[in-house]
């Protein structure tokens, strides 16, 4: 007896009654379909970020320098963070002190309170990509040049909300009103978002951060943004720089003040984000698990009723010679076949269903972050796909050997005589 | 190799244990049976016979005792060896067919020889073969359900010969049909004996032992007669210990 035979066999098992086949699987069909939804969804997250961090840049690197947060005592100077990275091209592209300025704007009589003002250096912006360090292309005009910081000049580069939506267009040569002084827009960047909205990314202001300092009133740089040369130097480049504020931060007794700065990367905000997720998808596949093991069960307990069943049957089998093995192997292949197909109907099944959740939330997912250029994809991979369609496979093989190994042991005269 | 001795029993006893009696189906029971026999094993219900097929049959093993069948001492074998004593050297046919009612007749009939190890090309040839002996060649595509009580009894005969057994053993083979279809197919197990199969008739019933040419009576698990099924004495039910004959 081969196990083609055994595989026929169960497959016309299975079609004598359907409704109790569908039944059987359906733990199993919920089980691996769960399954599979969770690992697309996971996987549509995943890329989603990936796309976001690939767009804003996995190579930035946040360095706050609060000192003592009174900005009396000794803080690192921007000249001195500029002489850091300097010393470091082969890990360092740019850096940039970045000053928040508060908020608000005026354009003739209109005022516009959720304009962010931010400070920043001509390092913000790169001239070899035409981009920003935070990814936003450079569209009409120039950036902030040196000779802008170094003279405190009242200039500014805006966002496409601000020269669309506030100036009406054409924003290059026009003046804005920040703090009761005025502004001439040098340069736009490009609009960040699928629409442009109030308080957005497009919402923005950028001016020398020496003037942003006098608009806040603070008279030290506390958020540095910097740029690693790739993404495999990001935790070299973090490494340094902790090394270098450590040796700053620390007085003559030599203690150190490790609470006075803090280091972070889009790197490991990406990682940790991914690691929660991780974390998040294991606990849910293991709670669909669970439906896995239930619907394990369900085929144990069908096929001890179709053990007793076809007792006669076994009989039969048992007195024209069938061995122990040959029994216990028609039934383990039926259990088998049973979830096996169980996997498959799942699979199908929860691919469609998170193609069709991927499209609902997906959408409302990416309107809602308010990212341009950015998809959600809810796709299996094609190793969670092997993984369920195996693991249906044995979960029907281990729990169809406790049946089936009740009907090999069936005795035969028993088993003729049974009714 | 014609053996002359193909079924030898010797001073075989099966008993069960009930509690705490002890109930001797079969109590000291020897016979032997050469190749080309037909015989019958005739008793009441309770005098032991189907034990004594359990046992011919390698369904069961005596308690003590040997039995050889083809010159092999099957007495103390295991399940697994049983079963493959089974499928080489016996053909069964039952009371109620024991047909597997979701196979076709022709898959039915190859069970013996898919479990024997036989390639798919030569079970298909040999189950045609087998089913053209009981004329039923053109029904193979049939379920059993879809066939006559006599028709599905011929069916179980074809399986029976399809693993080409040394020992044909059916078990009340008329016992379900009508005395039409049951003659029937008593002479087509004289048939198969005049071809030169062996054959073991297990009944209550005298008027269909007495087709055998050898008849074993047994009555509470011993041999009270063995031998020629013509003789008067043969189809005679002895009387009760104790009993006076009144003829």
């Amino acid at each position: 007896m081969n196990v083609s035979q055994s595989f026929k066999l169960a497959i016309k098992s299975l079609q004598t009654s359907k409704m109790r086949a569908f039944l059987t699987m359906l733990g199993i069909i919920i089980g691996v379909g769960a399954v599979i939804v969770i690992i697309s969804l996971g996987n549509g997250l995943t890329g989603m970020v990936e796309q976001q961090v690939e767009k804003v840049g996995v190579t930035q690197i946040y360095a706050y320098t609060w000192g003592q947060g009174d900005g009396t005592t000794s803080n690192v100077t921007p000249e001195e963070m500029y002489a850091f990275t300097d010393s470091h091209p082969d890990v360092f592209e740019g850096i940039t002190p970045w000053v928040s300025g508060g908020q608000g704007v005026r354009y003739g009589n209109e005022e516009h309170k959720k304009t962010g003002i931010y400070g920043v250096s001509e390092d913000m912006y790169r001239p070899r990509t035409g981009t920003t360090l935070d990814g936003a292309r450079l569209e009409k005009g120039r950036y902030l040049q040196y000779v802008d910081i170094l003279t405190r000049s009242d200039v500014c580069v805006v966002g496409a909300y601000v020269e669309q939506v506030i100036l009406g267009g054409d924003a290059v040569g026009k003046s804005l009103s920040i703090g009761g002084v005025p502004y001439t827009v040098v340069g736009v960047l490009a609009q960040n978002s699928e629409e442009l909205r109030e308080g957005s990314g497009d919402d923005q202001v950028f001016i020398p951060y020496p003037n942003a300092m006098r608009l806040s009133g603070s008279s030290v740089v506390q958020l540095y943004q910097m740029t690693a040369t790739s993404r495999d130097t990001v935790t070299e480049a973090q490494a340094l720089l902790l090394d270098f504020l450590q040796t700053f931060y620390h007085d003559e007794n030599g203690e150190y003040f490790f609470d006075w700065y803090y280091v972070q990367s889009m790197l490991d905000q990406v990682n940790q984000i991914n690691a929660m997720m991780g974390i998040a998808m294991a606990v849910l596949v293991a709670i669909a698990a669970i439906s896995l093991l239930v619907g394990g069960i369900g085929i144990m307990n069908i096929m001890l009723v179709s053990v007793t069943e076809r007792t006669r049957e076994i009989g039969i089998r048992k007195s024209l010679g069938a061995k122990r093995r040959d029994i216990r192997r028609q039934f383990i292949i039926e259990a088998g076949t049973t979830s096996a197909i169980g996997g498959i109907i799942g699979i199908l099944f929860g691919c469609l269903m998170a193609m069709g959740i991927g499209t609902l939330f997906g959408g409302m997912l990416v309107q809602s972050l308010g990212a341009s250029g950015i998809t959600f994809s809810a796709t299996p991979t094609l190793g969670a796909i092997g993984i369920s369609f195996g693991v249906s496979v044995g979960i029907g093989i281990l729990f169809g050997y406790l049946p089936a190994n009740k009907a090999a042991k069936l005795n035969p005269i028993d088993a003729l005589r049974y009714d | 190799m014609v053996l002359e001795q193909l079924i030898q029993l010797r001073d075989v006893y099966k008993i069960y244990q009930m509690g705490e009696e002890a109930v001797h189906a079969l109590d000291g029971v020897s016979f032997s049976i050469s190749q080309g026999e037909f015989v019958a094993i005739v008793g009441s219900s309770g005098s032991g016979k189907s034990t004594a097929m359990n046992i011919i049959g390698c369904l069961d093993v005596p308690t003590s005792g040997t039995y050889h069948l083809g010159g092999t001492d099957v007495s103390t074998m295991d399940d697994d060896q049983q079963a493959e004593i089974r499928n080489k050297m016996l053909g069964f046919i039952f009371q109620q067919y024991n047909l597997i009612p979701k196979l076709t007749v022709q898959e039915n009939v190859e069970l013996p020889l898919l479990y024997g190890g036989i390639s798919a090309e030569e079970r298909h040839k040999r189950a045609v073969q087998s089913l053209e002996r009981v004329g039923l060649a053109d029904k193979r595509r049939n379920l059993p359900s879809q066939l006559s009580g006599g028709q599905q009894q011929r069916v179980s005969i074809a399986r029976a010969l399809a693993g080409e057994p040394s020992v044909i053993l059916a078990d009340e083979p008329t016992g379900a049909l009508d005395s039409r279809t049951g003659r029937e197919v008593l002479s087509f197990l004289q048939k198969l004996n005049a071809e030169g199969d062996t054959v073991v008739l297990i009944t209550h019933d005298n008027s269909i032992a007495v087709k055998a040419k050898r008849i074993i009576r047994l009555q509470d698990g011993k041999i009270v007669y063995d031998g020629d099924a013509r003789a008067p004495e043969a189809v005679v039910q002895p009387l009760e210990s104790g009993e006076e004959a009144e003829a």
